[in-house]
């Protein structure tokens, strides 16, 4: 217990930066993920072929080397880069592609009729994706990116890897002066798993709040 | 009519494939204001294409479709340039569409189906729009149903929306595509009565229909198509006469003289 005292400062901060990370990735995987769906989904061939090409290229390659090719790859590219965005960027690529297809599944879930009767009153395409496309999808695409928040905060312990002082690497500092693993990490299980439990209960309070459609 | 006023509609020479199946083989077709047309045929006809043509849901590479003198799909000029998203938005706005499938916005309340283009695409105010919204609603029979969502309606009734949806953009002119064919025969005749309705107080109309004895009934032409030709038009008395010298035109009615017609 005294050591669970002494180590919460530190560990805040740590939670901090985890909730930061986590934060900076949805919200940039988020937009680019949204507008390379788009581009998926209506955009012409190359554009289409092009983010197929990324979106199976990132994810088939394991969360941890996107890191490290991120972090050591990009400065002899003359793109100067410290750890927390190298570890920022790798997590965004990863979650975007995740996201693009998030959009693509539920854009694809809308009837085709439905586009029809938005271009057929004469709305634009950006009119048709905002009042007609988007809010169907937004019930499809809600559960599924939930979760995928989850991952983003569980995956972002990665990142200590790289020296940077998120949550994961505030325990294993404070183990390090303390010799306490167990309740340490117990600790760090308990607050990752607090943050991702109310993820999945927003999710599914979404879900409901959504199922105003019938299928 | 006046004889020398140009026609609301006037589609030339229309041509159009998908791959290698030639789906219209050069339409020529004339609409007038204030006129109700009727398209018949046998399924695979291009009937359908036709209709989506007009309002360039299907793209057309060869011929001419114009709507009071200004081609639907392309810039005026010689070199044949696809309008740009919002020039064709606006082209779109001047024609109405009913879908067979309904193709109602299910998110949205009957009312907020009518209103979406009137707010977005015609810049009414919100109260405005929410009162012609209601106005054509009424007209359709829908007082009761204004606040209900899709789901909530019965076939004929979303069809009755989707009519409402269409016509409160004042289009020039009317497209309804079949649209009792995904309908149960007891819900039939409460969308044709609007239709119907709409023809008589002179809405311009195109219609592709399978429901010959109401395509005789409520239009002033009808126009026979087949294997992507218009192969006899006229107005339905005259067309009918017409089946005795014209072979497929009576093979395609005897079908209906035998199970439709009583």
């Amino acid at each position: 217990m005294a050591t669970i005292l002494y180590a919460l400062p530190f560990l805040l901060q740590g939670f901090l930066i985890t909730l930061w990370v986590s934060a900076l990735v949805v919200v940039f995987s988020l937009a680019g993920g949204l507008v390379l769906g788009v581009g998926l989904v209506y955009g012409p061939r190359t554009v289409q072929w092009l983010v197929r090409l990324f979106s199976d290229c990132i994810r088939g390659i394991p969360i941890l080397v996107l890191i490290f090719v991120v972090y050591y790859g990009f400065p002899p590219l003359g793109i100067a880069i410290n750890a927390f965005w190298a570890g920022v960027v790798a997590l965004t690529l990863f979650k975007g592609a995740q996201v693009i297809e998030y959009v693509r599944g539920a854009i694809s879930s809308i009837p085709k009729g439905q586009m029809e009767a938005g271009k057929a009153i004469g709305l634009t395409f950006v009119q048709r994706l905002r009042y007609v496309i988007f809010p169907q999808a937004v019930r499809r695409f809600l559960p599924p990116w939930i979760n995928g928040v989850t991952d983003a905060v569980k995956g972002s312990a990665l990142i200590s890897l790289l020296g940077i002082v998120d949550l994961m690497q505030s325990i294993n500092e404070v183990i390090g002066r303390t010799y306490e693993a167990m309740p340490l990490y117990l600790l760090g299980a308990f607050i990752y798993f607090a943050i991702n439990y109310s993820l999945s209960l927003t999710s599914r309070f979404v879900e409901r709040r959504y199922a105003y459609i019938r299928d | 009519m006046n004889a020398n006023q140009q026609p609301l509609l006037k589609i030339d020479d229309l041509r159009k494939s998908f791959g290698q199946a030639n789906i219209l083989k050069g339409i020529d077709m004339a609409v007038n204001k204030g006129e109700a047309v009727a398209i018949i045929g046998p399924s695979g006809s291009g009937k359908t294409t036709l209709l989506r043509c007009v309002n360039f849901l299907e793209t057309y590479e060869e011929g001419s479709i114009r709507i009071d003198g200004q081609e639907v799909g392309y810039r005026d000029g010689g070199n044949r340039q696809r309008r740009g998203e919002t020039d064709l938005a606006r082209m779109r706005a001047e024609t109405g569409m009913v879908f067979q499938s309904f193709n109602l916005f299910p998110h949205l309340t009957a009312a907020e189906n009518v209103m979406l283009g009137l707010t977005k695409v015609r810049r009414k105010p919100k109260q405005e729009a929410r009162e012609i919204a209601e106005h054509w609603l009424k007209r359709v029979g829908l007082d009761h149903r204004i606040d209900n969502l899709p789901s909530e309606l019965s076939g004929g009734q979303q069809q009755r929306v989707g009519i409402a949806r269409a016509v409160a953009m004042e289009p020039k002119i009317l497209l309804l595509d079949e649209i009792t064919s995904a309908l149960d025969p007891e819900l039939v005749n409460e969308v044709l009565d609007v239709v119907r309705q709409l023809a008589e107080e002179g809405m311009t109309m195109l219609m592709v229909t399978h429901e010959i004895a109401f395509a005789r009934d409520a239009s002033h032409r009808i126009v026979f198509m087949d294997d992507g030709k218009v192969a006899a038009e006229g107005p339905p008395k005259e067309l009918m006469a017409q089946a005795g010298s014209n072979q497929r035109l009576d093979a395609f009615l005897s079908r209906f003289r035998t199970s439709h017609l009583h």
